[in-house]
């Protein structure tokens, strides 16, 4: 493992937690009553769900 | 009573915030029943079994969202309707303020020197948000199930190349920088870290270190696939790297089921290799002394809190692992008044480690146990077929979880477990575990007493006296209150052990009597 990437490993135990939530939107309420900085996304499925279409999006690389 | 199913097209909400709607519903006057859920096969199923027959649910596609009431009348029906549409409307926002991100992108405008990425959305969308924060630079929190196998080898790899740690998928648990990501209990900062590929294994050994009086420096959840044989450790390695690292811990504590063979080598030829001590609790796994050398076995989380806080330097008689004789007593008193029919132990487990757990210890007093998450393949059952002889479930397996929220949560389907065994002539004693802290139910007695009370009722009808077990992990500091909680179980006449091992001891000794009495006076294991 090189030099730099364990700096970079070593980031998250020494850094101050900022937070972005995806999904269950409690984990958010949980982590400010801990006074983390957190922003929870407004998640909705891609392509309305579509895994069809999902692939194609993907593959799109969007 | 009169019945409305309602199927939504392609809308979609989190399993929580739907729980949260069901039961605000249930409570209105006039419902009999009430469910908002995600159209996954398992939601169909348990409605089905509530008795809602609407054709529409069997066509409703796993994106559709189901609202299924029923009422003692119309006008309560229409009521509680009008109610459940304003629930699932969007909240307004008062005028001026901004519109939540709808996209990592959006949200990383918002704070982009964002370092953590907190993932929970159904598996299939999973890998990509995670692959996305990734690339971005983000750590990741996957608690997401239902990822396949390849997709997190993908994503290990890459989150590896970058230098960041992904820790999941299916990930429960972590205490990092003391904060707790997922489910997990507000413990003291302290010397000891853990990885773990367990979410109730790290919370049964973070909590039981706080009550020695010691604590945790940073708790590295793994998801429990880490330690399968594709993807080769690749968190634990990882974790055990940074722990080293980490200049406040001093002691290290490895959990998990039992590894692949090819990875167990892998993560143990690491762990051997740290200058720190390291506890091994690899649960029911054969670890060889060659392969251990100087790292310290533990066979169960509670003697892993105990080596680790002897290693930290305390007495071990703080984490007291053997029962007290006046327990053994009360134990053999509740045997005594079993019925002759009733000779097997049922446990109902949300914790799926804590299931594990409790199948290793009863392997050793009573012999095999049947589970649908078993010891030994042969000994399989399905979660939804009636216990057979000695039975553990582990009720947050994928297979009830599916569009649902955790039984740690949403003590439904346990709760309906618990009265099933209770009318089970066979039942000798139920075992259950409860887990207090972030992201569980906010009153777990409150869920669990009115039903103990039921099933100890179901029983007494039928002439049987039916003793009920539990151990709860938690700590004075978790917002439900550990001794609150505690003391209302003890009220509904559950009897209480301070973990899981010895929990599931005494429920031995009550299901077997004399017969395991030996071989649990004085024991740890």
């Amino acid at each position: 493992m090189s030099k730099e990437k364990r700096s970079n490993e070593k980031t998250i135990l020494a850094e101050k937690l900022k937070v972005v939530n995806i999904g269950i939107s409690t984990f958010a309420d949980d982590l400010r009553s801990q006074d983390v900085e957190v922003v929870h996304v407004d998640w909705k499925p891609p392509a309305g769900g579509d895994q069809e279409m999902l692939r194609l999006l993907e593959k799109l690389g969007l | 009573m009169i019945t409305r199913v309602i199927v939504k097209k392609a809308t979609y909400r989190d399993s929580i915030s739907l729980m949260k709607i069901s039961n605000s519903i249930s409570n209105l006057p006039g419902i009999t029943q009430a469910a908002v859920v995600m159209a996954t096969e398992l939601n169909r199923r348990v409605l089905s079994e509530a008795g809602f027959a609407d054709a529409a649910i069997g066509r409703a596609a796993s994106d559709d969202m189901i609202v299924a009431l029923e009422a003692k009348d119309a006008a309560s029906l229409d009521a509680a309707l009008t109610e459940t549409e304003r629930l699932l409307s969007p909240d307004e926002k008062p005028a001026g303020e901004k519109a939540p991100p709808t996209s990592l992108e959006e949200a990383l405008e918002q704070v982009p020197d964002a370092n953590l990425l907190v993932v929970s959305v159904p598996g299939q969308f999973a890998k990509r948000e995670a692959m996305k924060a990734l690339g971005r630079g983000l750590n990741i929190f996957l608690f997401s199930s239902n990822v396949p196998r390849e997709e997190e080898l993908e994503l290990k790899k890459v989150a590896k190349e970058k230098g960041l740690l992904l820790m999941g998928p299916d990930c429960g648990t972590s205490i990092i920088n003391h904060k707790v990501l997922g489910f997990g209990n507000t413990i003291r900062e302290g010397m000891i870290g853990l990885v773990s590929a367990s979410g109730t294994g790290l919370q049964e050994v973070t909590t039981l270190i706080h009550k020695a009086g010691l604590g945790i420096s940073q708790a590295i959840g793994t998801g429990g696939g880490d330690l399968s044989e594709e993807v080769g450790g690749i968190t634990m390695i990882q974790g055990i790297e940074l722990l080293e690292a980490d200049k406040q811990t001093k002691v290290i504590v490895l959990i998990s089921k039992p590894p692949a063979p090819g990875t167990m080598e892998k993560v143990l030829e690491v762990a051997r290799r740290c200058k720190k001590p390291i506890v091994v609790n690899f649960l029911g796994g054969d670890v060889s002394p060659r392969m251990l050398g100087k790292l310290r076995p533990a066979n169960t989380l509670e003697d892993a809190a105990r080596v680790a806080c002897e290693l930290a330097g305390v007495k071990p008689r703080l984490v007291a692992s053997t029962i007290p004789r006046e327990t053994i007593s009360v134990a053999l008193a509740e045997h005594k008044k079993l019925a002759r029919s009733q000779r097997y132990l049922r446990g109902l487990f949300s914790g799926g480690t804590l299931c594990y757990e409790s199948e290793s210890v009863l392997q050793r007093l009573l012999g095999e146990v049947y589970s649908n998450a078993p010891i030994k393949p042969e000994y399989k059952v399905s979660g939804d077929a009636p216990s057979k002889m000695h039975t553990c479930i582990d009720m947050g397996a994928e297979e009830f979880v599916e569009g649902r929220a955790h039984p740690m949560i949403d003590f439904s389907l346990r709760n309906m477990r618990i009265l099933q065994e209770a009318r089970d002539p066979e039942t000798a004693v139920i075992l259950i575990d409860v887990e207090l802290g972030y992201g569980s139910n906010a009153d777990p007695a409150g869920q669990l007493v009115p039903v103990i009370r039921k099933a100890k009722g179901l029983a007494e009808e039928a002439g049987r006296h039916l003793p009920i077990v539990a151990s709860v992990i938690g700590t004075e500091g978790d917002f439900q209150g550990l001794a609150s909680q505690e003391k209302a179980l003890s009220e509904a006449g559950v009897l209480i052990m301070p973990s899981n091992a010895q929990a599931t001891r005494v429920s031995a000794l009550i299901a077997s009597g004399e017969k395991v009495e030996a071989a649990i006076s004085g024991r740890s294991d």
